[in-house]
Formats: C-alpha cells, sequence, structure tokens
C-alpha cells in the first residue's frame, strides 16, 4: 500500500509545483488525443449515421468490420501507420513520422470504429423509431438523419467520449509512431511506461493518476456541455 | 521538359524566398534543418545520460537532438528506413554489418561501460564474484531464474555471446528457468526484480534503476563483460533526406575532447557511468 499512498503524494506534488515539463506533456497529451477524436468522430459519426439510414451496398459487412475493428490492438495501428509514414514507406515524402501529426494519425485509426460503431447502433434505434414519421413529414433522408443526430445528441458525445478514451489511454501506437521523444512527442502514457522502465514505479502511478483526472475533467466537461446541449 | 519544370521551380524558390526573407526571418528555418534524430539505445537514456548531455550539446552545436530510445536492433532498423539521421548504440558486430550494408558512413567510438551479473542478495546459484562464463555455467546447472532481454538490443547480443563463450548454446538448451521477455532493460530489471531472478544488464541503466528490491551486482570486473558505444552518420547516399551536416556536427562534438568530457562527468550518487574512449582505435 505503501506504493500507492506515495503516489498520491507525488501526484499531488506535481499538480502543486505545475511542474514546466508535466504541464508540456498534459498539454501534448490532450492536444493529441483530442484532435485524433474530433477527427474520429467528424469521419466516423456520419459514415456510422449514413449505415443506419442509407441503403448501401455490403452494409452488413461494412458494419461487421467496424465492430470487428473494436478490438484493433494499438500496436499493430501503431506499426502499419509507421510503415506508411517511414522515409521507405509510400508517404515518407512528408516527413512526418515521430511527430505529433503521426500520433494523431494512429489514434485517428484507433477511434474510427468505435464512433462508427455507437453511432450506428444508436441511429438504428432512432430510425426504427422516427424514421418513418420523418419520411412521411417529407423530410429526404439527408434531412431526417440530421434531426436524427439532434434527437440523439447524448449518443454523439459518448461516442466521442469512447474515442478520446481510447486516445489518451493507449500507448502502443503513439510510442511507436510518436518514439517517446522528450519535449516532442512524450504524452502521459509514454512518461508512464518510460517511469515505468526506470524503475520509478510510484513516481509513474504518479502520472497515471493524473491521466485519470485529466480524463475525468474531460468527460465532467462534455457531460455538462451536453446537459446545456439537450436543455436537461 | 523535365527540366523545364525542374528550372521552373528553382526559379519559384528563389522567388519566395527573396520575397519571403526581410518577413519571415531565416532564422526558424535554420533552428528546424539543426534538429536531429538518434536512434539509441534503452540504457543511454534510462541511465539519464541523454538528459544530461544532450541540453549541453545544444549549447555547444548549436543542434538539437530528438533521441529514440529503442534498443540497438531496432535503431539499427529505424536508420537502415531512413527514419533516423544519427545511430547511436552499442553491439560492434551489428554495428559493422550496418557499415558494410553502406547504411552508416564511419563508425566513430565514443564511450564504454560495462555489463555487470545482477542476482537476488542470497544468491542460490553461488555465482558471486566468480567469472561470468563460470556463473552463467552455475546459474544453468542449478536452474535459478534468469531474465533474458530477448530483443536483440546491445545488450541481448553480449547476453548470447556470453553463454556461447561459457560453452553453452542458449538458444536450444534451456529450461523454463530461461525466460525471455522481448523487452526494454528497465523492464528486465522490473521483471528480475519482482521474480529474483539473475539478470545482465548494462551498469549505467543498473545504477540509475530505483526498483532494485533484493537484487544486487554479483558479477562484475571480467574483461569479457566490456560494453562499448559506437556513433555512426546515417549514409545519405542511401537516405538523401539525413540531415548530414547537422548530425555530422553533433557526431564530431561528441568524439571532440569537449564532448568527451561532458561524458565523463556524467555520474549517478559519485559513480561515473560512462568512460570516454573516442581516441582508442581499437574500440
Amino acid at each position: 500500500m505503501n506504493d500507492f499512498a506515495r503516489a498520491v503524494e507525488l501526484a499531488a506534488g506535481l499538480i502543486g509545483d505545475f511542474d514546466p515539463e508535466l504541464r508540456e506533456i498534459v498539454v501534448l497529451s490532450l492536444g493529441v488525443s483530442l484532435t485524433a477524436s474530433a477527427l474520429a468522430f467528424a469521419i466516423g459519426a456520419p459514415l456510422g449515421a449514413a449505415l443506419a439510414v442509407y441503403r448501401i451496398p455490403a452494409k452488413d459487412v461494412l458494419i461487421v468490420t467496424a465492430n470487428a475493428l473494436l478490438g484493433l490492438p494499438p500496436v499493430v495501428v501503431g506499426l502499419a501507420v509507421y510503415l506508411l509514414l517511414s522515409r521507405s514507406g509510400p508517404l515518407g515524402g512528408f516527413g512526418i513520422l515521430f511527430t505529433p501529426a503521426a500520433m494523431i494519425i494512429a489514434q485517428t485509426i484507433l477511434g474510427i470504429p468505435i464512433v462508427v460503431a455507437l453511432v450506428h447502433r444508436m441511429t438504428v434505434g432512432l430510425w426504427a423509431t422516427y424514421g418513418d414519421a420523418l419520411l412521411v413529414d417529407g423530410a429526404s433522408r439527408m434531412r431526417a438523419t440530421a434531426s436524427l443526430m439532434n434527437i440523439g445528441r447524448d449518443g454523439l458525445i459518448i461516442a466521442f467520449l469512447a474515442a478520446f478514451g481510447r486516445a489518451i489511454a493507449e500507448v502502443g501506437a503513439i510510442i511507436i509512431v510518436g518514439g517517446n521523444i522528450r519535449g516532442y512527442t512524450r504524452t502521459m502514457t509514454t512518461s508512464i511506461a518510460l517511469e515505468t522502465s526506470k524503475g520509478e514505479l510510484s513516481f509513474a502511478l504518479a502520472l497515471g493518476i493524473i491521466l485519470i483526472l485529466l480524463s475525468m475533467t474531460v468527460s465532467t466537461l462534455s457531460y455538462f456541455f451536453g446537459r446545456v446541449l439537450t436543455g436537461r | 521538359m523535365i527540366q523545364w519544370f525542374s528550372s521552373i521551380r528553382i526559379e519559384a524558390t528563389v522567388v519566395l524566398a527573396l520575397l519571403g526573407a526581410p518577413v519571415l526571418s531565416s532564422a526558424p528555418l535554420r533552428a528546424q534543418e539543426q534538429t536531429i534524430v538518434v536512434a539509441s539505445t534503452t540504457s543511454t537514456q534510462d541511465s539519464g545520460l541523454f538528459g544530461y548531455l544532450l541540453p549541453i550539446a545544444r549549447e555547444k552545436t548549436g543542434v538539437e537532438v530528438k533521441v529514440l530510445a529503442q534498443g540497438t536492433g531496432q535503431a539499427l532498423e529505424t536508420a537502415r528506413r531512413g527514419d533516423a539521421d544519427v545511430v547511436f548504440v552499442h553491439a560492434r558486430s551489428a554495428e559493422e554489418k550496418f557499415l558494410a550494408e553502406g547504411f552508416g558512413v564511419k563508425r566513430y567510438p565514443v564511450m564504454y561501460n560495462d555489463f555487470v551479473v545482477i542476482g537476488p542478495k542470497d544468491d542460490p546459484a553461488g555465482v558471486k564474484g566468480r567469472d561470468v562464463a563460470a556463473a552463467l555455467q552455475a546459474i544453468k546447472t542449478k536452474g535459478a531464474p534468469f531474465i533474458s532481454r530477448g530483443d536483440r538490443s546491445g545488450t541481448h547480443i553480449a547476453e548470447l555471446a556470453l553463454w556461447k563463450d561459457a560453452g553453452i548454446d542458449i538458444t536450444k538448451d534451456h529450461g523454463p528457468w530461461y525466460k525471455e521477455i522481448g523487452q526494454g532493460m528497465g523492464a528486465a530489471l522490473n521483471t528480475a526484480s519482482a521474480s529474483n531472478a539473475y539478470v545482465l544488464s548494462d551498469r549505467g541503466t543498473w545504477l540509475a534503476f530505483k526498483n532494485r528490491g533484493d537484487l544486487t551486482i554479483l558479477v562484475e570486473g571480467d574483461k569479457r563483460l566490456f560494453n562499448q558505444y559506437g556513433v555512426m552518420l546515417v549514409n545519405p547516399a542511401k537516405h538523401p533526406t539525413v540531415k548530414k551536416e547537422a548530425g555530422q556536427r553533433f557526431i564530431d562534438w561528441l568524439v571532440s575532447p569537449e564532448g568527451q568530457n561532458a561524458i565523463a562527468s556524467f555520474k549517478i550518487e559519485d559513480q561515473q557511468l560512462f568512460y570516454p574512449n573516442a581516441n582508442d582505435p581499437n574500440a
């Protein structure tokens, strides 16, 4: 238990001191993961909704694929993005391996299936309830979908948060494509991995505590944002 | 046609540069050129050497170094793909292969430290104070737990050579007592600490390591435990994106008297971790 008590103490100390290196790491972690989850949402939400509303060929295949990709191991995504962005890879000319941009790409790929699956599930339910009524009212499928998204704002927020949760928590992908470079691509999770390997277990756990606090902050903000949005 | 295109491009570049020069100072451009990626080993990072050395290097050379701490095998692979400008590793055989394949320009010896055999204080295999070959034979005879990096890092390559030297074909001839974890030095030490096992470590990572538990140094000082580090510029002929000027400047500084002194002055608890030897032609 001693380790845990020490970790809490260290975490409090770090937050109290407003440690500049920690601040940099926190800003990078939040920046990368929020950007990635926003991109995943922007790509995944329309796709998920369309799969529920439109008649799309091979729709079942796409849905099953999205569901299966929920279990995509971050390290595999990391490796694939690495091979694509490497100087010897097809997209090597951009020179963005070992940059925050590479980390955003990897986490976006991890987030998309989550958003697609959750938004699809939600839209299927809403479509069953309201779809016919909306169409009878003369709305196009596009407009009807927009109305459904309005009704399902809570679900959209959950989908965004799930993608964010996956992004902020993962280490397997970003440590490969970011390289854990100090002051440049070092995030909360890669720091935790590094401190663990240095045997600084309490310090690593302290960083973990701070990461949980960050996640709670983002989820709380989204919760209130959702309440404001739905007027409840 | 192609020539025409490229001459247009050059002119456009010149015009843009002229137009941009008064507005955007060229400083940020130069600063970008000065940033290099160095693929290195976990030991140079986990021991704290880079944290100490790089700010000095930056001040003296103007080159900012981004370090990838990967283990020798992976670091060389990263460089082969053109994703690093400089490699700073510790497995001479692998480095020479890298050079022979044309991926490196020239290998410079930089510094050395040594490997140590770490194990539980009560030393169930009785290896304390023996030479490293006898120690490994005793560990095997006793079937005492041993943690191997198993990740083709410099330390793993050295460990395999030590088993071979002790007359043991470890890849074929080992029992459940020999555990390959396929991870970095720190993870191997954590595993050994949690399971009271023997493990081979570089001295630097061990000295900086905080979760020692019941472990201690049992075998050291054997000349077979010598651990040499070398640095190489990735060959711009293979990968034109290599920042050869800044990379070479960093290397030149590392092997200069100034860089060598900086390496020697890095200490943990008053112990020197790395010994500069850029002037040793056989290193």
